[in-house]
């Protein structure tokens, strides 16, 4: 049973946490391929700076004295998140809709994001440093572990506060996401943009509104994605541009444009990760009893090691473009 | 045209003078190296892009395969490591790594049985892992020992001459890039960049980590120069600021005469008609294809060329700078500092290319020492105002490259989209 609980923590709670992760940075670089028809390299900069946000938030929450039972950097996220979109969308007015206005190329447009990457990067640093940051220097950080000897584990089942709120606030958003995309008029008009973007604007469709509820809705998760991970780990100027990849190979897995697809790739590649560097070995010994001596176990058995975690995201990503390029859901094709 | 080009180098000229006189002539003429290095770089990425419209991202891979080239080549040989059992064991590998390709290309001719549809994937997928697992059996042990006391810590180089290893590093690099277009070319632009930057991220978590072969964090040094080096004037007796001028004038003279001699033979290939294939290809690939030009073949070829040059940048590179550190390659320094170049240089032309390539370096390099000096000027200003001075100058100046670099390349694609020097489209009339 031990072997059973130490598996659920190191893979099934950290690839879900990861997956999660993931998953909210994909919708928004998704959402956008599909209505703009660009690869938005700056997506990583919204994730990080929407974190900062957050993190300016609960300090200055933490400076007026006002205690939360949850961490604060879940009670300031609402507004953080509305202050992201805002800045999602005046990057795209001062940046990317005068290119859009040219009729640039989506190729300009993607080199232009790598500026607007750069830009934000070098401002962050330069106001934050390159230090990191935690989002628990003036609260604790709540682990809860489960006492699982009644089943015959002699390990606990353990998991941390933020993690359970993240889970659950990831299921909570992509559940309002659905409703939104399939029930209201304007979720309606975005999948009809992303499918036929002239057809959409002949019938009558208001295509700068669905523009700027794309960046809304993808600065929004951004900053949900980027503060999530900064609660896990620690907030650096690199936080997401370290991930960006593995954000664009998950929404490539699920296929381009398609906001479902971005979620399952985005699980995908976080499981994926996880469990291409656990030592099965862990999970296997109890074998080691009925296994014959020649055939014992060596202690560690990972398909990958350690070191190579990012890498997994890569190949995947390779083999996915040679062997379906239009990803899961059959997405955009290449 | 010529004199607007006349003006710009003309400027870059005058910029260069003035480096010299206000930082130092040794300052500026490592610098100089440096960015005849990043020359060859942007001339690479300048056929790939300029001449052939294909979107590589993956820059710092190549410029990585390069340097570790480099490095194997011209380092001196390592005797614990051929005395030892490393050889044979590595040859074991190599076995298994063959072993492994052949039951992977075994399992792609399945269909030849009779063995089609799922089960041949099926038969593929697993034939994949069967020979992972059979070079990781092979390999890991060859590692685990080359990196022990016992096997000398790492292969070590073979001790030949720097030129060769450039040579090398642009010999890998197009075997690299023989790959990675053979895997990559069909996509479209979005896809091919991203698919890029996931291969040289790859290169990249290679070189870090095997250890046995490129000693990884451990870092390399001193690499040899290929022409003599300031302590070898020294011993003639001259004194060491003449010395570091005299090693750094030696080797920016063999950089720029492979510079002239790669920018004369590409010059002629664009003149010529293949370089009129190409454009036709990257202007409208549907109506070359339909005169009958192999467009994939001829894409994998610009691919194969361009990445050569930035093989042996990369090389360069590093014997310049003596030391192969693979976790100083960054995205940002090794392949986004290129594209800024080539694109504010003017893509599709040569001369564009080598002075964005040259501006840009220094720029980059400058843009540290001046926002020092600014943020300095505003520090004491602010503290006569009372308003105390900016924390931590030193480390925000530093990172304050990053931001220019992405001002520079914001504003250029905003008011001179085709580059400063942009191509010259000739028209029959």
């Amino acid at each position: 049973m031990t072997e059973l609980v130490f598996f659920t923590n190191q893979v099934i709670i950290s690839g879900l946490v990861l997956g999660c992760i993931y998953a909210l940075g994909a919708i928004g670089i998704t959402l956008i391929f599909g209505i703009l028809r660009f690869a938005h390299f700056a997506h990583s900069e919204l994730m990080t700076g929407g974190a900062f946000i957050a993190f300016l938030l609960a300090s200055l929450f933490a400076a007026w004295g006002i205690v939360t039972p949850i961490p604060t950097g879940f009670v300031v996220l609402p507004i953080a998140m509305v202050l992201a979109a805002i800045l999602a969308l005046g990057i795209d007015k001062g940046f990317y809709a005068p290119l859009r206005k040219r009729g640039a190329k989506p190729v300009t447009l993607l080199i232009a994001s790598i500026g607007v990457t750069l830009m934000i990067q070098g401002l962050i640093r330069l106001f934050f440093g390159a230090g990191s940051y935690s989002f628990f220097e003036t609260e604790a950080k709540e682990v809860f572990r489960f006492d699982l000897t009644g089943i015959g584990s002699t390990r606990p089942l353990v998991i941390t506060e933020p993690q359970v709120l993240m889970i659950l606030v990831t299921f909570v958003s992509v559940l309002a996401l659905h409703f939104f995309l399939t029930r209201s008029r304007l979720g309606k008009a975005m999948r009809a943009m992303a499918d036929n973007a002239d057809l959409a604007q002949v019938s009558g469709i208001n295509t700068a509104l669905v523009v700027r509820v794309t960046w809304i809705i993808a600065g929004a998760l951004g900053c949900m994605a980027g503060t999530m991970l900064a609660l896990d780990v620690t907030l650096k100027p690199d936080l997401a541009f370290n991930i960006i990849l593995p954000i664009f190979a998950a929404a490539i897995v699920g296929g381009l444009g398609q906001a479902y697809g971005a979620i399952a790739g985005g699980l995908l590649i976080g499981f994926a990760e996880t469990l291409a560097v656990f030592n099965w070995t862990m999970l296997l010994r109890p074998l080691n009893a009925i296994l014959p001596d020649w055939m014992q176990l060596p202690p560690t058995l990972a398909l990958v090691p350690t070191e190579y975690k990012l890498t997994v995201a890569f190949v995947i990503l390779v083999v996915t473009l040679l062997v379906r390029p239009t990803g899961i859901f059959k997405g955009a094709s290449s | 045209m010529i004199q607007r080009s006349l003006t710009l180098f003309g400027g870059l000229f005058v910029l260069i003078l003035l480096m010299g006189w206000v930082m130092g002539a040794p300052f500026t003429s490592s610098r100089l190296v440096e960015a005849a290095a990043y020359a060859l770089i942007a001339l690479g990425l300048n056929i790939q892009w300029g001449y052939g419209g294909l979107f590589n991202f993956g820059i710092m891979g190549f410029l990585m395969v390069g340097g570790a080239a480099v490095t194997f080549i011209s380092y001196p040989v390592n005797p614990v490591f051929w005395g030892g059992e490393g050889p044979a064991m590595l040859g074991k590998a190599l076995l298994a790594f063959a072993g492994g390709a052949l039951i992977v290309l075994a399992a792609r001719k399945a269909d030849r049985i009779g063995i089609t549809g799922k089960w041949k994937a099926v038969l593929t997928v697993l034939a994949w892992f069967v020979a992972y697992v059979l070079y990781r059996s092979q390999l890991d042990p060859a590692a685990a020992y080359i990196e022990s006391a016992a096997g000398g810590g790492w292969v070590g180089g073979l001790g030949g001459h720097p030129i060769l290893g450039w040579v090398f590093g642009g010999v890998l690099a197009a075997g690299i890039a023989y790959v990675v277009g053979k895997i990559c070319l069909g996509l479209r632009t979005d896809y091919l960049a991203i698919a890029t930057i996931g291969i040289s991220e790859i290169i990249r978590a290679l070189i870090k980590n095997m250890d046995w072969l490129t000693r990884g964090t451990l870092t390399v040094s001193p690499i040899p120069w290929p022409t003599p080096l300031p302590q070898e004037f020294q011993a003639g007796g001259m004194n060491i600021a003449n010395s570091l001028l005299a090693a750094r004038a030696g080797y920016l003279l063999l950089a720029l005469v492979v510079l002239g001699v790669v920018l004369w033979l590409i010059s002629r290939a664009y003149a010529g008609p293949w370089g009129r294939m190409m454009r036709a290809i990257r202007d409208n690939h549907i109506a070359a294809t339909s005169m009958g030009k192999n467009v994939t073949a001829r894409q994998l070829e610009i691919f194969v060329f361009g990445s050569v040059l930035m093989g042996i940048g990369g090389a360069m590179l590093v014997s310049f700078v003596q030391i192969f550190d693979p976790s100083s390659y960054q995205p940002i320094n090794h392949t986004f500092l290129i594209w800024v170049m080539v694109i504010v240089g003017g893509a599709g032309n040569n001369w564009g290319a080598l002075f964005g390539a040259v501006l840009l370096w220094l720029i980059w390099v400058v843009s540290e020492p001046l926002s020092k000096a600014v943020f300095d000027f505003v520090s004491t200003w602010s503290t006569q105002f009372g308003w105390g001075a900016i924390p931590e100058i030193e480390a925000r100046s530093a990172q304050m490259r990053v931001f220019v670099l992405g001002l520079v390349i914001t504003i250029a694609l905003r008011f001179a989209p085709t580059g400063l020097i942009p191509e010259v489209v000739k028209r029959e009339s």
